[in-house]
């Protein structure tokens, strides 16, 4: 929950009633201040995984940087132009409900060229930098590690480039290494977007986009796509986790390996199911016969901590209501539903889930 | 021969007379009455947008809120901004475009007064087929912007999850296809009428530097409209083959592009944010300078700024497009015209404050939406330049943030505007002034609902909520502030239910208004409250800008107004109650032939989205019917 901000008290308001415009004044500057303070108080908002002002990276960073220059002059601008309307109301309010006979002013050169002039060099000041960045950022980064992201409706599928390893929703980094995404859709228009590594890019069908991303802090980083792509794009989600070095090689290695075969029990007849039934048609795990690649790739889907977009946690209760009725769970899930169309029992069920779950 | 002669000149309808009653209504072309028809819709779309709205807000109020479906709640948010964008900004505009502009400029009528008629009617065809999509199988759901391939592509047609199987819904798109090429068809038609009148109808001494900044504001409007509309007409076309047709102007597959709909939709798109701004410009700069008895401070540099404005619009499209990949070197290219065009729109706050500056303000409702209107625009104006960083604009882009920016820009500008025009212009129009506590009641609290429904936003957008999400999830931190912003949706909807009271009481009970209520200073007030039909009994001749002023005041050796004891209005004379014809004034006749050419459009559009060829066919031999019956009707119907 964010600081809630609150006006200090609400009988400041009251009005004089000879100061027919100063109540609204008042209101209104306080409205203002009440905004701005908002904003100023969400820069420190704890708990929000995917706050655009707690950059965890050099371009989040980096673009954090020319936002408070930025926002910082918006803000004096602010001040000085709504100071200077509230000035103007409060000084030059009719007095006595009379009408006054000002002088009729009709323009001011010198003025006018002032303030077109102030706001141009600021402008232009602020236009450096700006432009500057736009280069930096789509500069291939020296070292990067390349991981090709396809966006489908509505998860997203990772391929490292080098070991090919293939992975879904949560993508894993290497905390210091700038991280070349190429990203490509097979469907509609969608955005990765990682707020607190970078900025976002649209992944286009048809096109191949670039997008850099890096992580100078371990943890978890919280995503999603950001342009609309149909019924399901908030539960568009995706997860980083940004690891050590050599935890990430550790990850990588065991990722490359096939599935274990199951032991036997419930584990093989959910192979069986898998393999035999519907499954196998749209998802591949390694070393088996599945090699279906139109939903992710399940080789080690136990090692994955969400699934479906990264929309639930990986469980078992979720992973059952899942295979039970995925459209259900998700509005047009692609997933067919596996009491309704693929006509699972409860038991069926119970051994896919036993299956997936070994898939460490 | 007689006979064929005969019908030649009479035309297959009589001419209808009437200028009272029901079906004048539909029959109209006095300028006057169709800008009321353009208001009176454009609210009524207005409050279906606010309803619109207002579920948005129930569903957003709590996380993983479950009021409406993830496929209603698509429908809801393209339909809002469709409809306020298309069905309530722009004809709202052109009400007061339709009222004022031969009022203020010195004319009778407009240039084309049927064309006018003409242009209404396709409008409220428009509207209503695009709603009409609620009763057959959907309203749009790709987004007021419609990005193909989602929008263009029937592959990627929303599939609902029936108890008999998965279902594609059909059409949904088409009806913003079709529906938005209907309602260009009526904003081109309206932009070259307004256009002709302005350059050709001003009053003798109205020269073009002497004309109301509302007008200059029109005209810019009107150029933008002419040029813009055809863009997005090509846009519309292809994406209708594609959608309909299979064609791949947006196909990948088959050799297109999705990215050709985005730089065709925001060359139009950008442009039209300036349509929808400044109308609502143009009003202030008409309000401020009476309100605080002062003339426009530097009148020239708002109009210049104002054509400024108009002309960089058209090379700004692509900031819309700074993360879909066109490059560092587009990206820097856009980003430095987007920086400067906040120029002359700077500009124009600061004439804006000059204005108020050392002038004797009275705070009465129209300025206080005008006041309302400038100091949110500063904010609207403000964030724009920071989506002029381009590398931070990567993270606002379709984020709440960018939804806060149009939102101050659109609502606390364009309708805040809009609504000090409804004030100011009501007691000409319905001679009577609107109840100003009512009025200041209106104001505040859609002021603070306002700002209470958008400011969060800007927040919201920051902490990194995506727009067109059907829900959020708890545990992002977005709960608080949504739950501020449903109530001040809540807030405005009591202020419109206030303003709407305001002004059905005050059409009866308004104090009564006389000519100039507001010791206004320009040529509409000159006339009595509410207008002759013939407007003007004799066409003025015009010496001053602000002319009516001048014939008011003279100044003395200081600069300070003086009043001249012989100015003021036009007092009633005999004319009083006459009608044009018994002054002898000639004044276009009533027709049925705009209404009945306007039917076809929606029935060519409901035949090529059902194909069904005969409906097209109908519709078309109906369009060009009354297209002939509107040339070969008699100039009046005493002419026969």
């Amino acid at each position: 929950m964010p600081p809630v901000s609150r006006s200090p008290s609400r009988s400041n308001v009251a009005s004089r009633p000879d100061l027919p415009g100063s109540k609204g004044i008042r209101l209104a500057s306080l409205c203002l201040t009440l905004l701005a303070v908002g904003i100023l108080l969400a820069a420190c908002a704890p708990n929000a995984p995917q706050d655009v002002l707690d950059p965890k990276g050099p371009y989040a960073e980096k673009a954090d940087r020319l936002w408070d220059l930025t926002f910082g002059t918006a803000v004096v601008v602010f001040f000085i132009v709504e100071g200077l309307l509230v000035a103007a109301l409060f000084l030059f309010r009719q007095k006595g409900g009379k009408p006054g006979n000002p002088v009729q002013v009709h323009h001011n050169t010198k003025l006018e060229i002032g303030w077109t002039m102030v706001p141009v060099i600021i402008l232009a000041a602020l236009a450096v930098p700006s432009t500057a960045a736009i280069f930096e950022f789509a500069a291939e980064p020296e070292n990067a590690l390349e991981v090709e992201v396809t966006g489908k409706q509505w998860w997203w599928q990772y391929r490292y480039t080098e070991s090919g390893v293939m992975a879904a929703n949560e993508l894993y980094i290497p905390v210091g290494r700038p991280i070349r995404l190429v990203l490509r859709s097979e469907d509609v228009i969608h955005s990765f977007w990682v707020p607190k590594l970078g900025g976002k890019q649209d992944v286009v069908p048809g096109h191949t986009n670039l997008l850099n991303i890096q992580a100078s802090v371990p943890g978890e980083y919280f995503g999603q796509c950001a342009e609309y792509c149909g019924l399901s794009h908030a539960n568009m989600r995706l997860r980083v986790f940004a690891v050590p070095p050599d935890e990430f090689e550790f990850w990588l290695e065991s990722q490359k390996q096939n599935a274990q075969p199951p032991p036997g029990g419930l584990t093989a007849d959910g192979q069986r199911l898998f393999l035999e039934g519907a499954c196998a048609g749209c998802h591949a795990i390694g070393g088996t016969a599945a090699q279906g690649q139109v939903g992710p790739n399940l080789t080690h889907f136990a090692s994955r901590t969400t699934f479906a977009g990264a929309m639930f946690e990986n469980n078992t209760e979720n992973l059952r209501a899942w295979l039970r009725d995925a459209p259900d769970m998700k509005p047009g899930a692609k997933m067919p539903s596996g009491t309704k169309e693929l006509g699972l029992s409860d038991n069926d069920i119970d051994a896919l889930i036993a299956y997936l779950e070994s898939l460490k | 021969m007689a006979i064929a002669a005969q019908v030649m000149k009479r035309g297959a309808l009589r001419r209808p007379t009437a200028t009272r009653g029901l079906m004048s209504w539909f029959t109209t072309v006095d300028h006057k009455r169709i800008g009321i028809l353009y208001g009176t819709t454009a609210f009524m779309f207005f409050l279906l947008g606010g309803i619109e709205a207002l579920v948005i807000r129930v569903q957003l109020a709590r996380p993983n809120g479950e009021f409406v479906s993830a496929d209603l709640y698509n429908q809801l948010f393209t339909t809002h901004g469709v409809t306020m964008i298309f069905l309530v900004v722009m004809p709202f505009g052109a009400a007061f475009f339709n009222y004022f502009i031969p009022l203020m400029i010195g004319a009778r009528d407009v240039a084309f007064p049927r064309l006018n008629a003409f242009s209404y009617w396709i409008f409220l065809f428009g509207g209503l087929f695009i709603y009409s999509s609620w009763f057959l199988g959907g309203a749009p759901d790709s987004g007021w912007f419609n990005y193909a391939p989602l929008s263009t592509d029937p592959r990627f047609a929303t599939e609902l999850f029936t108890d008999t199987g998965r279902v594609a819904a059909q059409h949904r798109v088409d009806f913003y296809l079709l529906g938005l090429q209907i309602l260009g068809i009526a904003s081109m038609m309206s932009a070259a009428n307004f256009i002709v009148t302005i350059l050709n109808m001003r009053a003798p001494g109205m020269t073009l530097l002497r004309l109301p900044v509302f007008i200059w504001m029109t005209l810019v409007v009107s150029f933008l409209l002419l040029f813009a509309m055809p863009v997005i007409a090509v846009a519309l076309f292809q994406g209708m083959f594609d959608s309909l047709f299979g064609a791949n102007f947006f196909n990948v597959a088959g050799g297109g592009d999705p990215l050709l709909w985005q730089h065709m939709f925001w060359i139009f798109g950008h442009p039209e944010v300036y349509i929808l701004i400044l109308p609502a410009m143009g009003i202030v700069s008409e309000v401020l300078p009476v309100f605080s008895r002062k003339p426009l401070f530097g009148y020239a540099a708002i109009v210049f700024s104002g054509i400024a404005i108009g002309f960089m619009g058209w090379g700004v499209w692509a900031h819309h497009m700074f993360a879909a990949g066109l490059g560092p070197v587009a990206n820097a290219a856009f980003g430095i015209s987007t920086m400067f065009i906040a120029v002359p729109t700077g500009v124009k706050i600061f004439n804006w404050l000059a204005t108020l500056w050392q002038g004797s303000i009275r705070f009465a409702t129209p300025l206080l939406f005008s006041i309302g209107f400038v100091s949110m625009f500063i904010i609207g104006g403000l964030s724009g330049v920071t989506h002029a960083i381009v590398v931070h604009d990567y993270q606002q882009t379709d984020t709440y943030y960018i939804v806060a920016h149009f939102h101050y820009v659109l609502f606390g500008g364009a309708i805040f505007g809009l609504f000090s025009g409804v004030y100011y212009w009501y007691p000409k129009i319905y001679g009577r002034l609107m109840n100003e506590g009512m009025g200041k009641l209106h104001f505040w609290l859609m002021f603070i609902g306002f700002n209470l429904a958008f400011g969060p936003f800007h927040i919201l957008g920051l902490q990194g909520m995506p727009r067109r999400t059907y829900q959020f999830y708890p545990g992002y931190g977005f709960d608080f502030w949504n739950m501020v912003s449903t109530v001040g949706a809540f807030t405005i909807a009591v202020s419109t239910a206030v303003f709407m009271v305001n002004f059905a009481r005050s059409k009866k009970n308004g104090k009564k208004a006389g000519a100039d209520p507001w010791d206004a200073r320009t040529l509409e007030w000159t006339m009595p409250s509410p207008p002759p039909d013939y407007n003007f009994l004799e066409i003025p001749r015009v010496h001053h800008r602000d002319d009516f002023w001048h014939r008011k005041y003279s100044e003395d050796q200081k600069g300070r107004p003086v009043p001249v004891p012989v100015g003021g209005a036009e007092t009633p004379t005999e004319a009083e109650g006459k009608t044009a014809h018994e002054l002898g004034i000639h004044m276009p006749d009533p027709s049925y032939w705009p209404l009945v050419a306007a039917i076809g459009l929606p029935l060519m559009a409901y035949g090529v989205m059902y194909k069904m060829w005969w409906l097209l066919g109908a519709g078309a031999v109906i369009l060009v019917m009354g297209l002939y019956g509107w040339v070969l009707e008699p100039a009046s119907e005493e002419e026969h």
